[in-house]
């Protein structure tokens, strides 16, 4: 299902947008004018990439310095090992429509899991 | 030694977060030969920051703290729950406690450090120090069972054990010899924002106290201050710092000084041996000093330059000084605080973001009006970009005192 997240214009080129779904999920708009969306927290332990530093089409986690290829959700640099979920993002109209994965996504152990294992009843 | 065909067997010996960021590190950069990996612990590679957090409140789990990846083949012969006894110059031979020998053409230095412990308090059940996945195990169970603990010293590791003992319900003391928690690291005024912590979640901390002995006969009772009070417990944990593994190097011909000495690209005295992590004790180009560092973030880079020090240099692979702006992290009481950069005695502090009350701010230090550290509490987004800042290499000599070494 697509969803309608914000005008593309509240995210200045090389921010990003935390949309707090569960579980939240980062949008990115790089210098040069691409929009990514991935999950929001970094697979390696409980930090938000959408405050992490965005270099290209790479992020870098705040915390420990994992780095996310935006494309692919790839690892490019440990300590993560897994790769973040991506999801599909559209502007339509000069708003940000995104559209989640329907994969698994790869949390953190820790507070994240037990989080959202409380709100979805289920892990 | 010239490049890397010369080498066809490397030891690297120390298997937690910089012995395996040194493996990676010569697969990384094209060492093809023979790697030989040496862990004291029976574990593989772990991450220890949990161990104090969510480790030690049950949130995660051991196998969680994995450090390598099933998929990644590095080709490493480990030999794990082996304790290195011996090294030997001449030949790099490295000799093992159960007497075993291992010749190797080079050899990384990764032995990390060991919680320090509190003299005359050997023996007696319930007194803990956190370091090690077996040490959080044991925590972990005698606070299953306690009410009471006790925590002598409130560095990072006190602080983060505190908090998770508060978490899981038990009532927390936290005994501190200096006057102000931190101080080292974070300066005074900092220092006492972050001890707050401790007041906000109903854990006692008691400043400027020695502690004089243990009470117990078979298993701790009580902690007896040097003033005569008298803190009934259940369970003390001793976090009063790290030593280095480096006794096992005595008259192998390396410079031993608080750690194994190295330049700032991890060379040794002794050629084809470099040292990296906490064990070594390294020149920074970025504060200008000689410092034994036991952040996570050092033992996770640092080693690839060790490692870049050991293949020789080559064209594509040149030596390389390690020489970013010091960071760490800690997690206590569901505040994150970060620190980036080097904080010096007289520095200023200003605030430009939030407010410490509110345990949310950005703070930087200044020195000569120029911005040397940042310190946040729950700011990782602006946290980040400051310590980018701090990241130019061409800036931070020009922000010290050339000649300046501890």
């Amino acid at each position: 299902m697509t969803h309608p997240v914000c005008p593309l214009s509240a995210i200045p080129p090389g921010e990003a947008y935390r949309w707090a779904v569960e579980p939240p999920v980062a949008i990115f708009h790089t210098e040069d004018g691409q929009v990514f969306a991935i999950d929001d927290t970094c697979t390696h332990q409980d930090a938000s990439l959408a405050d992490g530093w965005l270099e290209g089409c790479e992020v870098e986690c705040p915390l420990h310095a994992s780095k996310f290829d935006l494309r692919t959700g790839r690892v490019d640099a440990p300590p993560a090992k897994r790769p973040v979920r991506t999801h599909a993002v559209e502007v339509v109209d000069g708003v940000v429509h995104v559209t989640l994965s329907t994969e698994a996504p790869n949390l953190p152990p820790g507070p994240a899991v037990a989080d959202s294992a409380l709100t979805d009843g289920a892990k | 030694m010239t490049g890397t065909g010369a080498l066809r067997s490397i030891a690297v010996v120390g298997a937690s977060l910089a012995g395996l960021a040194a493996v990676r590190a010569l697969r990384g950069q094209g060492y093809d030969g023979e790697i030989v990996a040496i862990g004291a612990e029976r574990h593989e590679p772990y991450d220890r920051p949990p161990l104090s957090k969510d480790f030690l409140t049950g949130r995660c789990a051991a196998a969680d703290l994995a450090l390598g990846d099933p998929d990644e083949d590095l080709a490493v012969d480990w030999r794990l729950g082996a304790t290195a006894v011996r090294l030997d110059a001449h030949d790099r031979g490295i000799t093992l406690a159960d007497g075993t020998e291992i010749r190797a053409d080079a050899v990384v230095l990764a032995t990390g450090a060991r919680a320090r412990q509190l003299p005359g308090t050997g023996g007696l059940a319930g007194v803990h120090t956190l370091r090690t996945l077996d040490d959080a195990v044991a925590l972990r169970a005698d606070l299953a069972a306690a009410e009471r603990l006790v925590v002598i010293g409130a560095g990072f590791i006190g602080a983060e054990v505190a908090s998770s003992a508060r978490s899981l319900g038990l009532d927390v003391t936290v005994v501190e010899a200096l006057p102000v928690p931190l101080a080292g690291p974070l300066g005074v005024e900092m220092g006492t924002v972050c001890a707050g912590l401790h007041a906000d979640h109903g854990v006692r901390l008691l400043t400027g106290t020695g502690v004089a002995r243990l009470l117990g006969s078979e298993r701790v009772t009580a902690v007896e201050l040097a003033d005569g009070t008298l803190l009934p417990a259940d369970v003390v944990v001793v976090g009063v710092g790290a030593q280095p593994n480096v006794e096992w190097l005595a008259g192998s011909g390396l410079e031993l000084a608080g750690g194994v000495v190295t330049d700032a690209a991890g060379a040794t005295k002794l050629p084809g041996v470099v040292a990296t992590g906490d064990c070594a004790v390294s020149f920074s180009p970025y504060t200008r000093r000689v410092t034994r560092t036991e952040h996570w973030t050092h033992a996770h880079e640092q080693p690839a330059a060790a490692v870049a020090t050991l293949l020789g240099g080559t064209v594509d692979n040149p030596r390389r000084e390690y020489a970013p702006a010091p960071y760490f992290w800690s997690d206590q009481y569901g505040v994150r605080i970060q620190f980036a950069g080097h904080r010096t005695d007289g520095d200023a502090v200003r605030i430009i973001e939030g407010h410490p009350d509110d345990r949310s701010f950005l703070a930087l230090y200044e020195r000569d009006g120029q911005f040397v550290a940042a310190l946040a509490m729950n700011q990782p987004k602006l946290f980040t970009r400051w310590r980018r800042q701090l990241r130019v290499p061409a800036a931070a000599p020009a922000l010290m005192t050339p000649g300046v070494s501890a």
